[in-house]
């Protein structure tokens, strides 16, 4: 007898996502775990955690920033290879203003982030018409790029960079900060995106002739998604500055561009809870490794061939697949 | 007195490198006017819709828009006017439901200021509009994705996706290619009420039979040139038409 795999939208999820009708706590449960649950665990996690993984905690959250700001320009159709760009603009501004004029970090936080943001859009307008391949490489380049103009001009402090930087008042208002914005950013950007606007934001990706047949500026949209985006990397910048307390040209480094990508990928991109998932898995599991060694970047790199290769669609599709539809077998008929 | 055409396409020409594909080619169309574009393949009938939208830029030559010089604006800014269009192959969203697709025309600033700043309720709207094209409203075909739709549904959601614009001229590219005889009868209701409605309509068209039966006028191109310029009846007496599309003895 031969039989197939039938996939079948679970009652809750087709009542909540046509008619709206809550019949029971445990329907409410259902539609409100895949919120609390992220959301208690970063708010309670950092208070059981040991000084060292405080650390990691707030590295997946900066990442985890980086991992959103990548997905929301890839969901525009602009895939991104230089997040470095966004961060260190973003650390630059903040430190800038802190080691030269003596400003508070709550301040320069979201002033960096907002100016971060524009410097890095407008050195990416010019580009912003080239598509797939050729944008990315123009992303990449630009840190790159950043990283020999300082150390050739010696600007801002050059290869020794800038330090002294005022640090945050506290571990916990560090945490507490970050975990914060992680989360707001989560939450408030995935909303963006199923609205209307992040619907156009997606048609851009999809097919942007048909956009622009809608009478829609295509590039004015390409400009605003990679402003938020480079916002958003840019706070992370800004805010490692003062955690680090000190800001160089290690802020351009290529880790910021490639672990935000490979974290988007790996927890399933175009969802931006994909993204922050990723983080959540990379990060730590980098932590992990270092006891192995020299042989941790192979490992590494062995997950995460796993993980593209076991789920291609990314684990947060596979956890939402799951979540969202139940498998049974049944007869083919003939 | 006589009325003003609400587009002129003035001396017209472009070319792709070495190649010619559009050669002085002049028209206009009336406000309300139903025009008919036909040729063999690669007359430059596309070229011709493309350089009007401007998703190409014209070598030489001007195109006007109720009066006014439209061919150095942007595609989107010449949509705004009140110009929309279909594309030869269908280009829906093809990872969103059929009626999300219908979010972007709705989204666009031309309906934003036709509306006097309000959206209005765009997923109401846009169910309404998939309905008019020929979507029931009872069935489940407005909500699956527009990647698992057949071709007649595609080329009904290009139409209503120009309607939405609430444009007063449309342009269709090969609008029933590769739709069933039914299909085209189904949707030549739909053209004929826009017709009525006052909008105007060109129609780059090979289902000769179905365009003959509802234009006003038909220009015919062949080569990269206008060939012949009249109502249906007359153009296809004409010497030159026949020889291209059934070759001289």
């Amino acid at each position: 007898m031969e039989k197939r795999k039938e996939r079948l939208d679970r009652g809750i999820k087709a009542r909540t996502d046509d008619v709206f009708a809550l019949t029971s706590w445990r329907e409410m449960l259902y539609l409100a775990a895949p919120r609390v649950i992220p959301l208690a665990v970063f708010l309670i996690l950092p208070l059981f955690l040991g000084a060292y993984w405080q650390k990691v905690l707030l590295s997946v959250a900066v990442f985890g920033l980086l991992a959103i700001s990548w997905d929301i320009m890839a969901q525009t159709g602009m895939v991104s290879l230089g997040q470095a760009l966004f961060f260190g603009m973003g650390a630059y501004c903040s430190g800038l203003m802190n080691h030269y004029f003596g400003i508070s970090p709550f301040i320069t936080l979201p002033v960096a982030a907002v100016f971060g943001g524009l410097i890095s859009t407008i050195l990416l307008l010019p580009v912003l018409r080239l598509r797939g391949v050729y944008f990315s490489m123009v992303t990449l380049i630009l840190p790159l790029m950043l990283v020999r103009l300082i150390e050739a001009t010696k600007i801002f402090g050059g290869t020794e960079g800038l330090s002294g930087m005022t640090p945050l008042p506290s571990v916990w208002v560090e945490l507490y900060l970050i975990v914060g914005s992680l989360l707001a950013a989560l939450f408030g950007f995935r909303r963006m995106m199923a609205s209307d606007y992040g619907l156009v934001l997606k048609g851009i990706r999809e097919n942007d002739r048909s956009v622009i047949s809608a009478g829609i500026n295509i590039y004015w949209y390409k400009a605003q998604a990679l402003f938020i985006s480079a916002s958003i990397g840019a706070f992370a910048g800004a805010f490692m500055t003062h955690v680090y307390m000190f800001v160089g040209m290690p802020v351009f480094a290529l880790d910021y561009s490639i672990l935000p990508m490979a974290a988007a990928i790996v927890g399933g991109p175009g969802t931006l809870a994909g993204a922050t998932l990723g983080a959540c898995i990379l990060i730590p599991l980098s932590e992990l490794l270092r006891g192995i060694g020299g042989l941790r970047i192979v490992f590494y790199g062995i997950f995460l061939v796993l993980f593209i290769v076991a789920l291609p669609e990314g684990i947060f599709h596979y956890i939402h697949r799951k979540y969202n539809q139940f498998e049974r077998w049944v007869e083919v008929e003939k | 007195m006589s009325v003003k055409p609400l587009l002129q396409v003035e001396n017209l020409y472009k070319s792709f490198g070495g190649i010619q594909a559009l050669t002085n080619v002049s028209t206009e169309l009336k406000k309300g006017e139903l025009l008919g574009v036909i040729g063999p393949n690669g007359s430059g009938k596309t070229t011709l819709v493309n350089l009007i939208t401007r998703f190409l830029k014209p070598s030489s030559g001007k195109v006007f828009f109720k009066g006014h010089p439209i061919h150095h604006l942007s595609a989107y800014r010449i949509v705004r006017l009140g110009i929309a269009r279909t594309f030869q192959m269908a280009r829906p969203f093809y990872q969103m439901a059929a009626y999300k697709n219908m979010i972007v025309p709705l989204y666009s600033p031309r309906v934003k200021s036709l509306l006097g700043g309000k959206y209005g309720d765009r997923d109401a709207v846009a169910m309404d509009l998939l309905e008019e094209v020929g979507f029931e409203r009872d069935a489940h075909t407005a909500y699956k994705n527009a990647g698992s739709l057949p071709q007649g549904y595609l080329k009904r959601l290009e139409l209503a996706k120009a309607i939405a614009l609430q444009p007063e001229l449309i342009i269709f590219d090969e609008l029933f290619s590769g739709l069933s005889l039914a299909e085209v009868a189904s949707i030549v209701p739909i053209i004929e009420k826009l017709h009525q409605q006052g909008i105007a309509i060109m129609m780059i068209e090979h289902r000769l039979r179905e365009l003959f039966r509802i234009s006003d006028r038909v220009i015919v191109m062949n080569y990269g040139q206008k060939i012949a310029d009249g109502t249906p009846e007359d153009v296809m007496k004409e010497e030159t038409v026949k020889n291209a599309y059934l070759g001289s003895e």
